[in-house]
């Protein structure tokens, strides 16, 4: 299994490398949950247009979608392109989004929730398509409308075999196209509301919105589609016919040639083994258990910032035992992914404390804010050189290590956010260090969600815990470079390169201004 | 070098919106499915009936009767279960195929349900569909044998109805 992960994520890297370079944060790779609502809310807006013109009837259902194609193809015809592109949209971006959940491994773990309540979605989005496919009753909706009722009639659900209504032309009646129409337009849209809602109810501040100009392209590459390549209806469903040839809409109907060749009880045993593995998954195995965070009373004053921060929403407040009026943050272990983000998030875990041990309100036991200072003050002091630069990098980005050298030192992190800000300030105040780097995962797509977008806004000065005044911006460079260890050696070396400049200018000089950012995106 | 760097990198999205159109284009309509081939045509068989009491019906006696209680001294009894139903399709005298469907509900009393679509070369062939729906009676009560012409895809019903017997449509 952990083989079969790396080498779909093998597979992902170098698109996601390329997409990187183009888009930066707004890489498509990056918000492809958000892109597969808003795709939604595309198909909603073309499917209410589509259906202001369509008749719930076996007569007109088809003529009305040919009128809405042809004689008003400007704008009904691009609706309903638009309709059908988006839907087919939302299915790529879907498979893609789990596909990549899965090669990062979050599908186990305290991610089991998203993942499971993640699997019915599919099957709603199916339902959708099909039965839309379904309402344009052409010889594409009538093959698909006979096979379903032949593939449920396998069920042991009805006994009055669906089929039949399928039989002849009279056995069909308006009723099927109002309950078709019903299931279409509001119960399943409905319903998938209710499974993307439950699907991201266990994390904080989901990302529901891809970024505006993503969402711009999203559109415009849609509608020229929709100019080029219109959508059109085969011929009018006729139920003395049986439908020969046919343009199939791989997105949404590969279950009906595999039930043409395989037939019934194979299609419903991949189908249900499928959901089935799909919900297993999370299980096999088991994703080893590692210690979360422990909230120490004695330093948690009740100030909230661990709560905002964990991305996971592990963290409650309650009454503190100790200090009366004031509260205390509580760790659910089963949500808790031990990222460390409320140990940077901490206001106590600050390294200028004079205690010879240092410990914070909320850390992670593995790897608690001791530890963490020590390793960063014995790199600095080792350091030698002109240009003296501390690199933090985040465990699941590009190992910085590989930078160590006499005026570079590597300290490891389990989350870039898990850096308190005044640990910066610290080495550079402190230690007389000249740089800081920090280094995570691409922009707007931590490991653990918000950790880089965090981090940003401490260092703004935009969130607290925030980077102080008193320390100059320009020696602090964020390196997100992802796993690309090359794009976060230049990061650096840039970095580097903007320092000695600076050095060089004279002390009282201002050096150019730090971007923040190894890849295209801040 | 920057602007030449964003000129690139602009190019290269449009590149990339272009090919993520141009993929859900695709497989959005291709490639093409042959359901059914050029010479081929279908014949679809849809049957419901309620096969005939399984056993006799008979007559109680005036001492059963009398054992029970008024509102349930009903004199001829028959038996709630029905036979099953026999189908067989026969095409240019080669069976294609026959089964024997049970009665549908808990006490096998209601309606036997037949479903079955098959796909045949196209042309003009004798077909012959035949019905058996009482295990008590010899031979098949319901027989229809007819030349039929089946044109590349066309879709012959063959269903049942109690006055007329089976149908071809
Ligand atoms: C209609 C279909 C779906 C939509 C609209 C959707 C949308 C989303 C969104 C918006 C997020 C939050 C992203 C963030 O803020 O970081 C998310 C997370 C997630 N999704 Fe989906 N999703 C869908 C289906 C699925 C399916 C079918 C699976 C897997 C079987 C899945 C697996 C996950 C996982 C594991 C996460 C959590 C990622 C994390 O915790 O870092 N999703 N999804
Ligand atoms: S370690 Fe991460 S997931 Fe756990 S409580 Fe802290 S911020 Fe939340
Ligand atoms: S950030 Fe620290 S002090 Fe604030 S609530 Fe959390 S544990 Fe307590």
């Amino acid at each position: 299994m952990r083989t079969l992960l790396r080498l779909l994520r093998g597979a992902f890297e170098p698109f996601e490398r390329l997409a990187y370079r183009l888009f930066g944060g707004e890489s498509p790779f990056h918000h492809l949950g958000a892109l597969t609502i808003y795709l939604f809310w595309v198909v909603l807006a073309s499917g209410l247009y589509v259906f202001a013109f369509y008749e719930t009837s076996v007569a007109g259902a088809y003529a009305s979608v040919e009128r809405l194609t042809h004689e008003q193809w400007y704008l009904g015809g691009v609706m309903r392109s638009l309709h059908r592109y988006a839907s087919d949209a939302a299915v790529l971006t879907l498979g893609l989004h789990i596909l990549r959940e899965l090669s990062r491994d979050h599908h186990r773990g305290p991610r089991w929730f998203s993942w499971l309540t993640g699997v019915p979605n599919l099957w709603m989005v199916y339902m959708l398509g099909i039965t839309g496919y379904w309402m344009v009753w052409d010889e594409l909706a009538q093959y698909v409308a006979v096979a379903t009722a032949e593939l449920l009639d396998r069920l042991p659900i009805f006994t009055d075999p669906m089929a039949r209504n399928f039989l002849t032309e009279g056995s069909l009646s308006d009723r099927f196209f109002t309950l078709l129409a019903f299931l279409h337009l509001l119960g399943l849209p409905l319903i998938l509301v209710g499974t993307i809602w439950l699907h991201i109810q266990r994390i904080s501040r989901p990302r529901i919105h891809p970024p505006r100009r993503l969402a711009a392209g999203t559109l415009l590459a849609l509608l020229a589609l929709a100019l080029v390549q219109p959508a059109t209806s085969h011929g009018p469903a006729d139920l003395t016919r049986e439908p020969q040839v046919l343009h199939l809409d791989w997105f949404y109907l590969p279950v009906y040639p595999l039930y043409d060749v395989l037939g019934a009880s194979v299609v419903w045993g991949l189908l249900w083994g499928g959901t089935l593995l799909l919900c297993a998954l999370p299980w096999l195995p088991r994703r080893r258990r590692v210690p979360v965070a422990e909230v120490d009373p004695a330093w948690c004053n009740g100030c909230r910032r661990c709560f905002s921060d964990c991305p996971y929403g592990a963290i409650d407040m309650a009454p503190h035992p100790d200090k009366r009026g004031k509260e205390i943050s509580v760790v659910d272990p089963a949500l808790c992914l031990s990222c460390g983000i409320c140990e940077g998030a901490c206001p106590s875990a600050t390294p200028f404390r004079s205690v010879r041990e240092l410990v914070s309100g909320i850390e992670l036991p593995q790897y608690p804010v001791q530890v963490l200072r020590e390793r960063a003050r014995d790199a600095a002091r080792r350091l030698r050189g002109p240009v003296r630069i501390v690199v933090f990098g985040c465990g699941h980005a590009a190992d910085p290590a590989s930078l160590a050298r006499a005026d570079t030192a590597a300290v490891p992190l389990e989350c870039a956010a898990m850096l308190p800000p005044s640990l910066v300030e610290y080495l550079i105040r402190r230690e007389g260090v000249d740089g800081v780097v920090i280094a995570g995962c691409r922009a707007e797509d931590c490991e653990y969600r918000l950790g880089t977008r965090w981090v940003e806004e401490r260092i703004a000065g935009a969130r607290e815990p925030h980077l102080r005044r008193n320390v100059p911006r320009e020696r602090v460079a964020l390196c997100w470079a992802g796993t690309d260890a090359a794009l976060l050696r230049r990061c650096v070396e840039d970095f580097r390169a903007r320092l000695a400049r600076a050095a060089g200018a004279g002390d009282d000089e201002a050096p150019p201004a730090a971007a923040a950012g190894g890849g295209g995106g801040a | 070098m920057p602007e030449r760097g964003r000129a690139w990198r602009a190019a290269g999205r449009a590149l990339a919106y272009a090919l993520f159109a141009a993929f859900v284009g695709f497989f959005a309509v291709r490639p093409a499915w042959t359901h059914l081939g050029p010479g081929e045509a279908v014949v679809k068989v849809s049957i419901v009936h309620r096969g005939k009491p399984l056993g006799e019906c008979r007559e109680r006696s005036e001492e059963e009767l009398a054992r029970l209680p008024p509102n349930m001294r009903i004199k001829t009894v028959c038996p709630r279960e029905r036979s099953p139903l026999e189908l067989e399709v026969w095409l240019d005298g080669r069976l294609l195929h026959r089964e024997v469907k049970a009665p549908s509900g808990l006490h096998h009393d209601g309606p036997s349900y037949i479903y079955h679509r098959f796909v045949v070369p196209a042309g003009e062939h004798v077909l012959r569909v035949r019905l058996r729906d009482s295990v008590r009676a010899a031979g098949y009560p319901y027989d229809r044998s007819e030349r039929v012409r089946l044109d590349p895809g066309r879709a012959l019903a063959v269903d049942f109805d109690p006055a007329e017997g089976i149908r071809f449509r």
